[in-house]
Protein backbone atom coordinates (compact mmCIF):
# COMPACT_ATOMS: atom_id res chain seq x y z
CA UNK A 1 0.00 0.00 0.00
CA UNK A 2 1.57 3.41 -0.82
CA UNK A 3 0.88 7.04 1.02
CA UNK A 4 -1.27 9.57 -0.57
CA UNK A 5 -1.03 12.67 0.49
CA UNK A 6 -1.77 14.71 -2.20
CA UNK A 7 -0.55 18.19 -1.21
CA UNK A 8 -1.06 18.44 2.36
CA UNK A 9 2.78 18.41 3.64
CA UNK A 10 6.33 19.56 1.60
CA UNK A 11 9.87 19.39 1.87
CA UNK A 12 10.78 22.93 2.94
CA UNK A 13 14.74 22.47 3.68
CA UNK A 14 17.40 19.83 3.46
CA UNK A 15 21.31 19.69 4.22
CA UNK A 16 24.39 17.84 4.87
CA UNK A 17 26.32 18.43 7.56
CA UNK A 18 29.96 17.91 6.33
CA UNK A 19 30.78 14.90 4.98
CA UNK A 20 34.23 12.98 4.14
CA UNK A 21 36.92 12.25 6.47
CA UNK A 22 35.93 14.03 10.28
CA UNK A 23 38.17 12.77 13.18
CA UNK A 24 37.32 16.17 14.95
CA UNK A 25 33.67 15.92 14.53
CA UNK A 26 31.39 13.34 17.30
CA UNK A 27 28.19 11.73 15.71
CA UNK A 28 25.97 14.76 17.51
CA UNK A 29 28.05 17.46 16.10
CA UNK A 30 27.24 15.99 12.61
CA UNK A 31 23.31 15.57 13.42
CA UNK A 32 23.38 18.92 14.98
CA UNK A 33 24.78 20.68 12.02
CA UNK A 34 22.44 19.31 9.73
CA UNK A 35 19.59 19.81 11.69
CA UNK A 36 21.17 23.89 11.89
CA UNK A 37 21.65 23.51 8.28
CA UNK A 38 18.78 22.28 7.14
CA UNK A 39 16.00 24.68 9.43
CA UNK A 40 18.09 27.58 7.91
CA UNK A 41 17.93 26.63 4.41
CA UNK A 42 14.24 26.37 4.89
CA UNK A 43 14.30 30.11 7.10
CA UNK A 44 12.26 27.82 9.62
CA UNK A 45 12.92 28.51 13.29
CA UNK A 46 13.72 25.94 16.03
CA UNK A 47 10.71 26.65 17.84
CA UNK A 48 8.57 25.59 14.95
CA UNK A 49 10.05 22.03 15.03
CA UNK A 50 7.15 20.04 16.69
CA UNK A 51 8.61 16.57 15.06
CA UNK A 52 11.54 14.66 15.40
CA UNK A 53 12.76 11.41 13.25
CA UNK A 54 16.37 10.47 14.16
CA UNK A 55 17.94 7.29 13.51
CA UNK A 56 20.81 8.02 15.95
CA UNK A 57 24.26 6.56 14.81
CA UNK A 58 25.09 3.25 12.98
CA UNK A 59 26.28 2.47 16.35
CA UNK A 60 22.62 1.27 17.77
CA UNK A 61 21.98 4.40 20.12
CA UNK A 62 19.08 3.89 22.26
CA UNK A 63 16.32 6.06 21.86
CA UNK A 64 17.58 7.77 19.15
CA UNK A 65 14.94 10.50 19.01
CA UNK A 66 14.99 11.46 22.20
CA UNK A 67 18.82 11.94 22.19
CA UNK A 68 19.19 14.11 19.44
CA UNK A 69 16.02 15.95 20.77
CA UNK A 70 17.85 16.56 24.15
CA UNK A 71 20.56 18.26 22.20
CA UNK A 72 19.01 20.40 19.73
CA UNK A 73 16.39 21.57 22.30
CA UNK A 74 13.31 19.86 21.44
CA UNK A 75 10.54 18.61 22.85
CA UNK A 76 7.71 17.01 19.95
CA UNK A 77 4.94 16.09 20.05
CA UNK A 78 5.59 13.46 17.68
CA UNK A 79 9.03 11.37 17.92
CA UNK A 80 9.76 8.60 15.68
CA UNK A 81 13.14 6.10 15.89
CA UNK A 82 11.70 3.76 13.16
CA UNK A 83 14.82 1.24 12.01
CA UNK A 84 15.22 0.31 8.98
CA UNK A 85 18.88 0.76 8.15
CA UNK A 86 20.04 3.07 5.17
CA UNK A 87 16.35 3.60 3.77
CA UNK A 88 14.99 4.83 7.64
CA UNK A 89 15.01 8.35 5.97
CA UNK A 90 12.63 7.86 3.21
CA UNK A 91 10.50 5.98 5.64
CA UNK A 92 10.54 8.72 7.73
CA UNK A 93 9.61 11.41 5.55
CA UNK A 94 6.47 9.13 4.96
CA UNK A 95 6.01 9.19 8.91
CA UNK A 96 6.20 12.77 9.07
CA UNK A 97 3.69 13.34 5.91
CA UNK A 98 1.36 11.16 8.06
CA UNK A 99 1.83 12.97 11.36
CA UNK A 100 1.31 16.29 9.58
CA UNK A 101 -1.61 15.26 7.77
CA UNK A 102 -3.09 13.62 11.29
CA UNK A 103 -2.41 16.62 13.08
CA UNK A 104 -0.23 15.31 15.34
CA UNK A 105 2.43 17.91 14.44
CA UNK A 106 3.58 21.24 12.20
CA UNK A 107 6.93 20.62 11.46
CA UNK A 108 8.97 17.45 11.27
CA UNK A 109 12.76 17.72 11.70
CA UNK A 110 14.67 14.40 10.02
CA UNK A 111 17.92 13.78 11.05
CA UNK A 112 21.07 11.76 10.71
CA UNK A 113 24.96 11.50 11.84
CA UNK A 114 27.43 9.14 11.44
CA UNK A 115 31.48 8.66 12.53
CA UNK A 116 31.69 5.70 10.69
CA UNK A 117 34.77 5.97 8.75
CA UNK A 118 36.78 7.87 11.86
CA UNK A 119 35.04 6.43 14.91
CA UNK A 120 36.61 3.02 15.34
CA UNK A 121 35.14 -0.38 16.57
CA UNK A 122 31.42 -0.76 17.22
CA UNK A 123 30.13 0.30 13.76
CA UNK A 124 28.24 -2.16 11.91
CA UNK A 125 30.42 -5.65 12.94
CA UNK A 126 29.09 -8.88 15.07
CA UNK A 127 25.41 -9.44 14.87
CA UNK A 128 22.71 -9.07 18.13
CA UNK A 129 23.30 -12.28 20.48
CA UNK A 130 19.44 -12.61 20.44
CA UNK A 131 19.11 -12.86 16.58
CA UNK A 132 19.53 -16.48 14.92
CA UNK A 133 22.40 -14.91 12.35
CA UNK A 134 24.58 -15.18 15.36
CA UNK A 135 24.56 -19.05 15.52
CA UNK A 136 23.15 -19.80 11.72
CA UNK A 137 25.14 -17.49 9.57
CA UNK A 138 28.24 -15.06 11.88
CA UNK A 139 30.62 -18.39 12.42
CA UNK A 140 30.69 -18.71 8.42
CA UNK A 141 32.74 -15.68 8.25
CA UNK A 142 30.54 -13.77 5.81
CA UNK A 143 31.74 -9.61 5.62
CA UNK A 144 29.04 -8.10 5.89
CA UNK A 145 27.88 -6.45 4.22
CA UNK A 146 29.64 -7.10 1.04
CA UNK A 147 29.03 -10.54 1.36
CA UNK A 148 25.58 -10.32 1.73
CA UNK A 149 25.15 -8.48 -1.66
CA UNK A 150 27.54 -10.79 -3.18
CA UNK A 151 25.43 -13.87 -2.81
CA UNK A 152 22.42 -11.63 -4.26
CA UNK A 153 25.17 -11.19 -7.28
CA UNK A 154 25.84 -14.59 -7.98
CA UNK A 155 22.39 -15.46 -7.96
CA UNK A 156 21.38 -12.45 -10.55
CA UNK A 157 24.26 -13.72 -12.76
CA UNK A 158 23.25 -17.05 -12.46
CA UNK A 159 19.79 -16.72 -13.37
CA UNK A 160 20.03 -13.58 -16.19
CA UNK A 161 23.43 -13.78 -17.43
CA UNK A 162 24.17 -10.46 -15.76
CA UNK A 163 28.16 -9.67 -16.09
CA UNK A 164 30.32 -7.82 -14.03
CA UNK A 165 31.30 -5.37 -16.87
CA UNK A 166 27.50 -4.58 -16.51
CA UNK A 167 28.07 -4.20 -12.74
CA UNK A 168 30.99 -1.70 -13.62
CA UNK A 169 29.05 0.29 -15.86
CA UNK A 170 27.29 1.68 -12.46
CA UNK A 171 30.24 2.48 -10.58
CA UNK A 172 31.61 4.07 -13.57
CA UNK A 173 28.64 6.57 -14.49
CA UNK A 174 28.73 7.27 -10.45
CA UNK A 175 32.26 8.45 -10.88
CA UNK A 176 31.43 10.59 -13.87
CA UNK A 177 28.69 11.91 -11.89
CA UNK A 178 31.27 12.68 -8.92
CA UNK A 179 33.53 14.77 -11.17
CA UNK A 180 30.74 17.35 -11.47
CA UNK A 181 30.48 17.52 -7.70
CA UNK A 182 33.36 19.90 -6.13
CA UNK A 183 32.09 17.75 -2.71
CA UNK A 184 32.71 14.80 -3.56
CA UNK A 185 36.37 13.21 -2.59
CA UNK A 186 37.32 11.15 -5.56
CA UNK A 187 37.34 12.76 -9.03
CA UNK A 188 39.78 10.82 -10.86
CA UNK A 189 39.08 8.95 -14.06
CA UNK A 190 37.24 5.17 -12.91
CA UNK A 191 37.10 2.70 -16.05
CA UNK A 192 35.10 -0.48 -16.80
CA UNK A 193 38.97 -1.97 -17.00
CA UNK A 194 39.76 -0.59 -13.52
CA UNK A 195 36.59 -1.98 -11.62
CA UNK A 196 37.35 -5.41 -13.29
CA UNK A 197 40.77 -5.28 -12.24
CA UNK A 198 40.25 -3.65 -8.77
CA UNK A 199 41.33 -6.63 -5.68
CA UNK A 200 38.03 -8.66 -5.09
CA UNK A 201 36.41 -8.51 -1.84
CA UNK A 202 33.74 -11.28 -2.34
CA UNK A 203 33.38 -12.04 -5.41
CA UNK A 204 32.00 -11.58 -7.92
CA UNK A 205 32.33 -8.08 -6.01
CA UNK A 206 35.30 -6.25 -6.06
CA UNK A 207 36.42 -2.70 -4.19
CA UNK A 208 34.53 -0.42 -6.89
CA UNK A 209 31.63 -2.28 -6.67
CA UNK A 210 31.85 -1.45 -3.23
CA UNK A 211 29.98 1.95 -1.97
CA UNK A 212 32.69 4.66 -0.19
CA UNK A 213 32.95 4.63 4.08
CA UNK A 214 32.84 8.17 5.25
CA UNK A 215 31.89 9.85 7.94
CA UNK A 216 28.49 11.99 7.47
CA UNK A 217 24.70 13.54 8.47
CA UNK A 218 21.94 15.24 7.03
CA UNK A 219 18.71 16.82 7.70
CA UNK A 220 15.40 17.17 6.00
CA UNK A 221 12.81 19.66 7.05
CA UNK A 222 8.97 18.65 6.19
CA UNK A 223 6.54 20.93 6.65
CA UNK A 224 2.82 21.56 6.62
CA UNK A 225 1.54 22.89 3.11
CA UNK A 226 0.76 26.41 3.85
CA UNK A 227 3.99 26.88 5.96
CA UNK A 228 5.74 25.16 3.05
CA UNK A 229 4.62 27.88 0.76
CA UNK A 230 6.21 30.94 3.34
CA UNK A 231 9.55 29.19 3.51
CA UNK A 232 12.16 30.47 2.39
CA UNK A 233 12.79 27.78 -0.49
CA UNK A 234 10.69 26.94 -3.06
CA UNK A 235 8.76 23.89 -1.50
CA UNK A 236 9.34 19.88 -2.78
CA UNK A 237 6.21 18.09 -3.42
CA UNK A 238 5.40 14.64 -2.29
CA UNK A 239 3.60 12.69 -4.48
CA UNK A 240 3.88 9.35 -3.10
CA UNK A 241 5.49 6.91 -0.42
CA UNK A 242 5.65 3.27 0.30
CA UNK A 243 7.88 1.39 2.73
CA UNK A 244 8.11 -2.58 3.20
CA UNK A 245 10.85 -5.01 5.12
CA UNK A 246 10.69 -8.63 3.54
CA UNK A 247 13.69 -10.18 5.46
CA UNK A 248 16.47 -9.66 7.81
CA UNK A 249 19.22 -11.45 7.19
CA UNK A 250 20.38 -12.39 3.53
CA UNK A 251 19.64 -16.33 3.99
CA UNK A 252 15.96 -15.59 4.51
CA UNK A 253 15.37 -13.44 1.51
CA UNK A 254 12.78 -14.56 -0.05
CA UNK A 255 14.03 -14.26 -3.74
CA UNK A 256 17.79 -13.40 -3.62
CA UNK A 257 17.04 -10.73 -7.11
CA UNK A 258 14.14 -9.32 -5.34
CA UNK A 259 14.42 -6.22 -3.41
CA UNK A 260 11.87 -4.28 -1.60
CA UNK A 261 11.59 -2.01 -4.38
CA UNK A 262 9.19 -4.69 -6.02
CA UNK A 263 6.78 -3.80 -3.64
CA UNK A 264 7.34 -0.16 -2.34
CA UNK A 265 8.18 1.07 -6.23
CA UNK A 266 4.33 0.05 -7.92
CA UNK A 267 3.00 1.13 -4.41
CA UNK A 268 4.37 5.01 -4.47
CA UNK A 269 3.90 4.68 -8.32
CA UNK A 270 0.34 3.64 -7.35
CA UNK A 271 -0.55 6.45 -4.67
CA UNK A 272 1.46 8.97 -6.94
CA UNK A 273 -0.64 8.18 -9.78
CA UNK A 274 2.21 7.77 -12.14
CA UNK A 275 4.79 5.44 -13.93
CA UNK A 276 8.30 4.69 -14.04
CA UNK A 277 8.05 6.70 -17.82
CA UNK A 278 7.56 9.85 -16.13
CA UNK A 279 10.29 9.86 -13.79
CA UNK A 280 12.75 12.63 -14.93
CA UNK A 281 15.78 11.52 -12.28
CA UNK A 282 16.08 8.57 -10.15
CA UNK A 283 18.00 8.67 -7.07
CA UNK A 284 18.33 4.60 -6.05
CA UNK A 285 20.68 3.39 -3.07
CA UNK A 286 24.12 2.14 -4.40
CA UNK A 287 25.84 0.42 -1.36
CA UNK A 288 26.98 -2.16 -3.86
CA UNK A 289 26.51 -1.97 -8.10
CA UNK A 290 24.25 -5.07 -7.52
CA UNK A 291 22.08 -2.95 -4.77
CA UNK A 292 21.56 -0.28 -8.11
CA UNK A 293 20.84 -2.27 -10.41
CA UNK A 294 17.84 -4.76 -8.95
CA UNK A 295 16.69 -2.13 -7.89
CA UNK A 296 16.38 -0.35 -10.84
CA UNK A 297 14.62 -3.72 -12.16
CA UNK A 298 12.29 -3.86 -9.01
CA UNK A 299 11.20 -0.33 -9.74
CA UNK A 300 9.52 -1.23 -13.54
CA UNK A 301 12.40 1.28 -15.28
CA UNK A 302 12.81 -2.16 -16.83
CA UNK A 303 12.11 -5.70 -17.15
CA UNK A 304 13.28 -8.41 -13.88
CA UNK A 305 16.78 -9.61 -15.56
CA UNK A 306 17.23 -7.14 -17.44
CA UNK A 307 19.33 -4.31 -15.61
CA UNK A 308 22.69 -5.26 -17.03
CA UNK A 309 21.53 -3.90 -20.41
CA UNK A 310 19.81 -1.03 -19.20
CA UNK A 311 22.75 0.43 -17.34
CA UNK A 312 24.74 -0.14 -20.42
CA UNK A 313 26.15 2.61 -22.54
CA UNK A 314 26.70 5.29 -20.63
CA UNK A 315 22.58 5.82 -19.95
CA UNK A 316 22.78 6.50 -16.43
CA UNK A 317 26.07 8.64 -16.92
CA UNK A 318 26.35 12.54 -17.49
CA UNK A 319 24.35 13.29 -20.93
CA UNK A 320 22.42 9.49 -20.77
CA UNK A 321 18.88 9.83 -21.22
CA UNK A 322 18.60 8.03 -17.72
CA UNK A 323 19.78 10.40 -15.13
CA UNK A 324 20.59 8.74 -11.66
CA UNK A 325 22.51 9.80 -8.82
CA UNK A 326 23.33 12.46 -10.20
CA UNK A 327 25.59 13.57 -7.01
CA UNK A 328 27.94 10.39 -7.40
CA UNK A 329 25.73 7.97 -5.39
CA UNK A 330 27.28 6.12 -2.65
CA UNK A 331 29.81 4.55 -4.88
CA UNK A 332 31.51 7.69 -5.54
CA UNK A 333 30.05 10.56 -3.19
CA UNK A 334 29.83 9.30 0.47
CA UNK A 335 28.09 6.79 2.14
CA UNK A 336 28.47 6.92 6.16
CA UNK A 337 26.78 3.91 6.59
CA UNK A 338 23.16 4.64 6.42
CA UNK A 339 22.89 7.01 2.94
CA UNK A 340 19.30 7.14 2.62
CA UNK A 341 19.16 11.23 3.74
CA UNK A 342 21.73 11.88 0.97
CA UNK A 343 19.16 10.63 -1.71
CA UNK A 344 16.73 12.97 -0.57
CA UNK A 345 18.95 16.04 -0.32
CA UNK A 346 20.16 15.53 -3.85
CA UNK A 347 16.69 15.17 -5.27
CA UNK A 348 15.44 18.16 -3.40
CA UNK A 349 18.45 20.37 -4.74
CA UNK A 350 17.83 18.74 -8.06
CA UNK A 351 13.99 19.74 -8.15
CA UNK A 352 14.62 23.06 -6.85
CA UNK A 353 17.51 23.50 -9.75
CA UNK A 354 20.22 24.08 -7.88
CA UNK A 355 22.75 21.18 -8.66
CA UNK A 356 25.26 23.41 -10.82
CA UNK A 357 27.28 21.53 -13.23
CA UNK A 358 25.33 18.20 -12.39
CA UNK A 359 22.09 19.93 -12.89
CA UNK A 360 19.29 18.02 -15.17
CA UNK A 361 15.92 18.85 -16.44
CA UNK A 362 13.30 17.54 -13.38
CA UNK A 363 10.13 18.03 -12.64
CA UNK A 364 9.36 14.45 -10.96
CA UNK A 365 12.42 12.87 -9.29
CA UNK A 366 12.21 9.29 -7.57
CA UNK A 367 14.26 8.37 -4.43
CA UNK A 368 14.79 5.00 -3.30
CA UNK A 369 16.20 3.90 -0.05
CA UNK A 370 17.74 0.15 0.35
CA UNK A 371 18.30 -0.96 4.49
CA UNK A 372 20.48 -3.89 5.60
CA UNK A 373 20.80 -6.84 3.39
CA UNK A 374 18.82 -5.90 0.91
CA UNK A 375 16.36 -6.20 3.41
CA UNK A 376 13.91 -2.91 4.18
CA UNK A 377 12.50 -0.25 1.11
CA UNK A 378 11.01 3.13 1.13
CA UNK A 379 10.45 4.92 -2.02
CA UNK A 380 9.65 8.15 -2.28
CA UNK A 381 8.47 10.40 -5.51
CA UNK A 382 8.69 13.99 -5.07
CA UNK A 383 7.82 16.79 -7.53
CA UNK A 384 8.59 20.23 -8.19
CA UNK A 385 4.72 21.30 -8.38
CA UNK A 386 2.15 20.12 -5.99
CA UNK A 387 0.07 16.80 -7.24
CA UNK A 388 -3.38 18.12 -8.95
CA UNK B 1 44.71 -13.12 16.76
CA UNK B 2 40.75 -13.16 17.74
CA UNK B 3 39.10 -16.32 17.27
CA UNK B 4 36.36 -17.07 15.25
CA UNK B 5 32.82 -16.65 16.27
CA UNK B 6 31.06 -19.89 17.83
CA UNK B 7 27.68 -20.45 18.52
CA UNK B 8 26.05 -20.15 21.84
CA UNK B 9 22.70 -22.73 21.82
CA UNK B 10 19.85 -21.69 23.84
CA UNK B 11 16.88 -22.96 25.30
CA UNK B 12 15.09 -22.41 21.10
CA UNK B 13 18.03 -23.89 19.57
CA UNK B 14 19.54 -26.32 21.61
CA UNK B 15 17.77 -29.24 20.00
CA UNK B 16 20.02 -28.78 16.72
CA UNK B 17 23.26 -28.08 18.22
CA UNK B 18 22.49 -31.27 20.49
CA UNK B 19 21.93 -33.18 16.58
CA UNK B 20 24.77 -31.51 15.73
CA UNK B 21 27.05 -33.03 18.18
CA UNK B 22 26.05 -36.24 17.26
CA UNK B 23 26.67 -35.53 13.28
CA UNK B 24 22.90 -35.46 12.36
CA UNK B 25 21.09 -32.22 10.80
CA UNK B 26 17.94 -31.65 12.44
CA UNK B 27 15.47 -29.22 11.36
CA UNK B 28 12.02 -27.96 12.34
CA UNK B 29 8.46 -29.65 10.83
CA UNK B 30 5.42 -27.72 11.26
CA UNK B 31 2.48 -30.50 12.20
CA UNK B 32 0.14 -27.71 11.26
CA UNK B 33 0.98 -26.50 7.54
CA UNK B 34 3.77 -30.10 6.46
CA UNK B 35 6.47 -26.87 5.82
CA UNK B 36 10.20 -27.82 6.99
CA UNK B 37 11.26 -24.72 8.94
CA UNK B 38 14.87 -22.93 9.49
CA UNK B 39 16.11 -21.53 11.94
CA UNK B 40 14.21 -22.71 14.82
CA UNK B 41 11.23 -20.71 16.13
CA UNK B 42 8.62 -21.46 18.39
CA UNK B 43 5.95 -20.49 15.66
CA UNK B 44 5.84 -21.26 11.91
CA UNK B 45 6.32 -18.35 9.98
CA UNK B 46 3.77 -19.99 7.03
CA UNK B 47 0.66 -20.52 9.28
CA UNK B 48 2.12 -19.28 13.05
CA UNK B 49 1.05 -23.30 14.25
CA UNK B 50 3.43 -23.51 17.83
CA UNK B 51 3.50 -27.51 16.64
CA UNK B 52 6.78 -27.52 15.45
CA UNK B 53 8.61 -30.88 15.47
CA UNK B 54 12.25 -31.97 15.54
CA UNK B 55 13.16 -34.03 12.40
CA UNK B 56 16.30 -35.69 10.87
CA UNK B 57 16.49 -34.32 7.24
CA UNK B 58 18.86 -35.54 4.73
CA UNK B 59 21.80 -33.27 4.92
CA UNK B 60 21.34 -33.11 0.59
CA UNK B 61 21.28 -29.59 -0.95
CA UNK B 62 22.21 -27.72 -3.97
CA UNK B 63 24.27 -24.40 -3.95
CA UNK B 64 21.53 -22.09 -4.31
CA UNK B 65 24.03 -18.78 -4.30
CA UNK B 66 27.79 -18.41 -3.98
CA UNK B 67 30.82 -16.26 -3.02
CA UNK B 68 34.40 -16.83 -2.98
CA UNK B 69 35.72 -14.46 0.02
CA UNK B 70 38.74 -12.56 -0.91
CA UNK B 71 38.64 -10.36 2.35
CA UNK B 72 37.10 -10.94 5.72
CA UNK B 73 37.43 -9.99 9.33
CA UNK B 74 40.78 -11.07 11.16
CA UNK B 75 39.73 -14.18 12.43
CA UNK B 76 38.87 -15.64 9.47
CA UNK B 77 41.95 -14.34 7.39
CA UNK B 78 44.32 -16.85 7.55
CA UNK B 79 41.33 -19.10 5.69
CA UNK B 80 41.05 -16.90 2.81
CA UNK B 81 39.88 -17.35 0.09
CA UNK B 82 37.16 -19.26 0.74
CA UNK B 83 33.63 -19.75 0.07
CA UNK B 84 30.41 -19.18 1.84
CA UNK B 85 26.83 -20.16 0.16
CA UNK B 86 23.66 -20.05 0.82
CA UNK B 87 22.51 -24.15 0.09
CA UNK B 88 18.59 -24.80 -0.79
CA UNK B 89 18.25 -28.74 1.51
CA UNK B 90 16.37 -31.20 -0.31
CA UNK B 91 13.27 -30.41 2.45
CA UNK B 92 13.51 -26.98 1.24
CA UNK B 93 14.84 -24.36 3.81
CA UNK B 94 18.07 -22.28 2.94
CA UNK B 95 20.93 -22.00 5.18
CA UNK B 96 24.06 -20.06 5.18
CA UNK B 97 27.44 -22.08 5.56
CA UNK B 98 30.54 -22.84 4.14
CA UNK B 99 31.43 -25.06 1.65
CA UNK B 100 34.67 -26.85 2.55
CA UNK B 101 36.98 -27.46 -0.64
CA UNK B 102 40.53 -27.22 -1.75
CA UNK B 103 39.22 -25.92 -5.09
CA UNK B 104 36.47 -22.76 -4.27
CA UNK B 105 36.61 -21.35 -7.77
CA UNK B 106 35.59 -24.63 -9.45
CA UNK B 107 32.16 -24.43 -7.38
CA UNK B 108 29.18 -23.59 -8.93
CA UNK B 109 25.35 -22.85 -8.32
CA UNK B 110 23.33 -25.84 -8.21
CA UNK B 111 26.00 -28.08 -7.18
CA UNK B 112 24.74 -30.74 -5.19
CA UNK B 113 26.78 -30.65 -1.56
CA UNK B 114 26.26 -32.40 1.18
CA UNK B 115 26.74 -31.91 5.28
CA UNK B 116 29.49 -31.96 6.64
CA UNK B 117 29.47 -31.08 10.70
CA UNK B 118 33.31 -30.02 11.56
CA UNK B 119 34.46 -28.02 15.15
CA UNK B 120 35.30 -25.03 14.87
CA UNK B 121 36.89 -23.50 17.89
CA UNK B 122 35.34 -24.50 21.42
CA UNK B 123 31.72 -24.30 19.70
CA UNK B 124 29.48 -27.06 18.66
CA UNK B 125 30.29 -28.73 15.25
CA UNK B 126 29.06 -26.09 12.57
CA UNK B 127 26.51 -27.50 9.75
CA UNK B 128 29.27 -27.04 7.01
CA UNK B 129 28.88 -28.57 3.34
CA UNK B 130 31.31 -30.42 0.72
CA UNK B 131 30.72 -31.17 -2.66
CA UNK B 132 28.67 -34.30 -3.06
Amino acid sequence: MGANFRDAVAIAGVAESEVGVLPHRTEMQLHAQAAKRALDDAGIGLAEVDGVLSIGSSRGTRMPSVQVAEYLGIMPSYSDSTSLGGCSFEAYVQHAAFAIDAGLCNTCLITYGSTQRSGGAGFGGGTDPWLAASQFETPFGLPMMTGAHALAASRHMHLYGTTRAQLADIAVAARKWAQLNPAAPRHEDLTVEDVLSAPMIASPLGKFDCCLVTDGGGAVVVTRSDRARDARQPPVWLWGSAETHTHSSIANMPDLTVTPAARTGPAAFKSAGLMPSNMDLAMIYDSFTITALMTLEDLGFCAKGEGGDFVSGGRIAPKGDFPMNTQGGGLSYTHPGMYGIFLIVEAVRQLRGEADARQVSADLALVHGTGGALSAGSTLILGKEPRR
Amino acid sequence: MSSKPVPSPDAETAPFWDAAAEGVLKIQKCAGCNEHVFYPRLVCPHCMSDELDWVCVSGCARIHALTIVHRSTAPFRDDLPFAVAIVELEEGPRMMTRVLTDTPETLRIDDPVKVHFAPQGDGPPLPFFEPA
